[in-house]
């Protein structure tokens, strides 16, 4: 029992000294119309990242307005911090069927 | 250069080649070789310029503001200059100042000094309080739509890119529908009407989002009308409907043209021969004789 309890305290130990914020950041990029990967989770303080791949343009374009990147022309990049839980739905303003979702937890 | 030898040939020289006249006559639309037309056509009632995507520079066109400025000298070397200009949308590729800047300093060009204009999606990227609102928003109040009477004629200017529907159609949204119905209720069947948008109000082709959510009820409201005109851009290519007394028309670009729908994984700039992409843009110039509206679609072939 008690060497139980040990290997518990350095497995804590462990993650503590990880970079767990930057393990949990997360790419999205968009190519041919749509977002990949178009569901995406991470936990809260993460930052997500989106390139656009397409000739197009394209926008990360939240439904409920708490994040809108400017239109972004191909290997432009976006990113955005999430600092509160949530599901955050979002769409490609200039091609509306692209739609994904962030979950943040 | 030499003379030309027939009026066919003098109206190539003014650029006016390739085109085709509609004329409607008790609700049937019947078609005319364009240059005999021209020779009874009345003063241009407007013109509509669509989709210019100043900022564009990849390879179906790296020179956007080259063929807006060929539009543009083509439009001022008409004989009789259009009462106004309409511009249904996608002035810009990326909705930036500069690009904002550039289209403005090449549309001043123009001889005709009015001009009316609808935001397209790449216009609004940045959202009901960025660039596009803060130059046209004022004679809207910020909402974007609005209606205007000229020459006899009732113009309705709609915003559909900025409600989508959830399948990726364009859409008004209940304010704004609320104020089409009114804005069309009682005004008198026999006055003509030319409703612009940038998308499309009828719906083309559902997968790429050609069209509006609202389209039907949007006819309807137009059913009763003697002679109504819909014009849209978007699709950077040619389509047409006729339905009862409302003739459905979407223009050609500027910029580049656009796949047909369906042929490709999306509604992205289509790569054309060089010698090629000239006849595959242009404008389109609405004439009003009494009261039948005609269109004629002219390249810069």
């Amino acid at each position: 029992m008690k060497s139980n309890i040990f290997a518990f305290a350095v497995l804590i130990a462990a993650c503590a000294t990880a970079p767990a914020a930057h393990a949990a950041d997360a790419t999205v990029v968009m190519k041919n119309f749509d977002y990949s990967p178009m569901d995406v989770t991470i936990t809260a303080g993460s930052t997500v990242t989106w390139k656009n791949l397409d000739g197009e343009p394209h926008t990360v374009t939240s439904a409920d307005g708490t994040f809108r990147s400017p239109a972004l022309d191909e290997n432009d990049t976006y990113q955005f911090k999430f600092d509160k839980p949530g599901v955050y739905k979002y769409l490609c303003s200039i091609h509306p069927k692209m739609m994904a979702t962030i979950t943040v937890k | 250069m030499t003379q030309p030898t027939n009026r066919r040939d003098a109206l190539k020289c003014l650029g006016v080649g390739a085109g085709t006249l509609f004329t409607l006559q008790g609700g049937v639309f019947s078609a005319f070789d364009l240059a005999e037309a021209q020779e009874n056509m009345g003063t241009p009632l407007f013109l509509q310029i669509s989709d210019t995507h100043i900022g564009f520079n990849k390879d179906a066109n790296p020179d956007v503001v080259g063929t807006l400025n060929r539009t543009i000298d083509m439009v001022n070397a008409m004989p009789k200059q259009p009462g106004l200009v309409i511009h249904t949308g996608d002035i810009t590729h990326l909705s930036k100042a500069s690009e904002f800047d550039t289209a403005n300093q090449l549309l001043s060009r123009l001889k005709v000094s009015e001009l009316h204009v609808v935001p397209g999606e790449h216009d609004v990227t940045d959202g009901p309080g960025g660039e596009f609102f803060g130059r046209f928003g004022k004679a809207s109040n910020n909402r974007g739509y609005y209606s205007f009477d000229a020459h006899g004629v009732h113009f309705v200017a709609l915003v559909n890119v900025m409600n989508f529907k959830p399948n990726g159609l364009g859409g008004l949204g209940d304010d704004q529908m609320a104020w089409l119905k009114d804005d069309l209720a009682g005004r008198s069947a026999s006055q003509p009407i030319v409703v612009f948008a940038h998308m499309p109000l009828w719906t083309i082709y559902q997968p790429w989002g050609w069209g509006t959510g609202e389209g039907d009820q949007i006819a309807e409201l137009l059913r009763r009308f003697g002679s109504v005109t819909v014009l849209n851009g978007h699709i950077h290519q040619i389509v047409q409907k006729v339905e009862g007394n409302i003739l459905f028309h979407t223009a050609r670009s500027t910029a580049y043209p656009q796949p047909q729908a369906g042929n490709g994984p999306g509604p992205g700039p289509l790569v054309v021969p060089a010698d090629q992409l000239p006849g595959m843009l242009g404008i389109t110039t609405v004439a009003a004789r009494k009261k039948k509206l005609s269109l004629t679609d002219s390249t810069l072939a």
